[in-house]
């Protein structure tokens, strides 16, 4: 008998405390594969954003340093400069790196820190109960926009993997989504790119992974799924963004 | 080959993720069940069918499930 698949040794024992169909759980575990896969469990380090995933650090069998709201580029830049050989990522939501935590991630990309940023963009404010976010989409509902976000009153959303590739420190910005198997695996081939190009300490590196909150969406996790391929994949196209590598080429 | 799908039942939140990739829509809401969190769990309806794609196990957000072949 061989085993197939089973829950990756990158993860602990813990019970994931998100709601039921929410992608943080799908990402998790893709980093935390891409981190055995690569041989870089043992010493890698990551940083917890505020949020839903305020906890991951419960999650990850690696060490984990949890960051104040929108901090976690700032206190990864300390970690990747003292343990320059090891790898090391943030995993942050979009309230949290896209919102309070903009200043540190547009810095930590300028300066071309060699970390890895996962970026989960579920366009809401999740855990504080479906706030419009920066990544809110225009006529989309939320807690403080109840007839859905206009351009007058908020702008057009942001698209940060697109921003930060504008900076030359920034080497490699891929978008992706979990919706199904191909995406889960362009994903995780996504993410591996990232933490090796991390540890050629070729610069910064950024996935950002779209994601559904089908609690504070309003909708099931099945329907979630399709709003996200409709809407948000719409907006935010996936692909590869920057790839500093094949510009070379 | 034969296949053996193993659900972690307790900690299903049924959110019929993994019913949505079964190329060979084996992977079901069981309503008959209620689990500890008080869920209807996913299950196999019919595992001789089962190629051990494993993609049911892919995408559940929980890990709960393992595949193993045979």
């Amino acid at each position: 008998m061989a085993i197939v698949y089973e829950k990756s040794k990158g993860l602990t024992d813990a019970e994931l405390h998100y709601c039921p169909g929410c992608h943080h759980g799908i990402i998790h575990k893709l980093v935390a594969e891409s981190l055995v896969e690569l041989g870089l469990l043992d010493e890698a380090i990551g940083v917890c954003p505020v949020g839903c995933s305020v906890f991951a650090f419960n999650y990850f069998s690696c060490d984990m340093q949890e960051a104040a709201h929108g901090r976690a580029p700032a206190v990864a830049t300390g970690i990747k400069r003292t343990h320059p050989t090891q790898a090391v990522f943030t995993y942050q939501g979009d309230g949290d790196l896209a919102s309070i935590g903009a200043a540190e991630i547009v810095h930590a990309a300028m300066r071309g820190e060699k970390f890895t940023t996962i970026f989960v963009n579920n366009a809401i404010y999740g855990m504080t109960g479906g706030q419009m976010a920066p990544t809110t989409l225009i006529g989309q509902r939320a807690t403080t926009c109840q007839s859905g976000r206009t351009v007058e009153q908020a702008g057009m959303p942001i698209r940060m993997a697109e921003l930060l590739s504008t900076l030359d420190g920034c080497v490699y910005a891929e978008r992706v989504c979990v919706t199904d198997i191909a995406n889960i695996n362009k994903a995780k081939r996504a993410i591996k790119k990232a933490f090796e190009k991390q540890m050629n300490r070729e610069g910064f590196t950024f996935i950002e992974v779209l994601s559904t909150c089908p609690t504070n969406w309003g909708m099931t996790p099945l329907k979630a799924n399709a709003w996200l391929k409709e809407n948000m994949a719409a907006y935010y196209p996936l692909g590869v963004i920057k790839d500093s590598s094949a510009e070379v080429k | 080959m034969s296949a053996k799908v193993t659900f972690n039942s307790d900690r299903c939140k049924g959110c019929e993720l993994c019913t949505t990739v079964c190329p060979k829509h084996i992977v079901a809401i069981d309503t008959t069940v209620i689990n500890r969190k008080g869920y209807h769990p996913a299950t196999v309806t019919d595992i001789s069918q089962c190629i051990a794609c494993a993609s049911c196990a892919k995408i559940c957000p929980d890990s709960i499930i393992t595949v193993e072949k045979f």
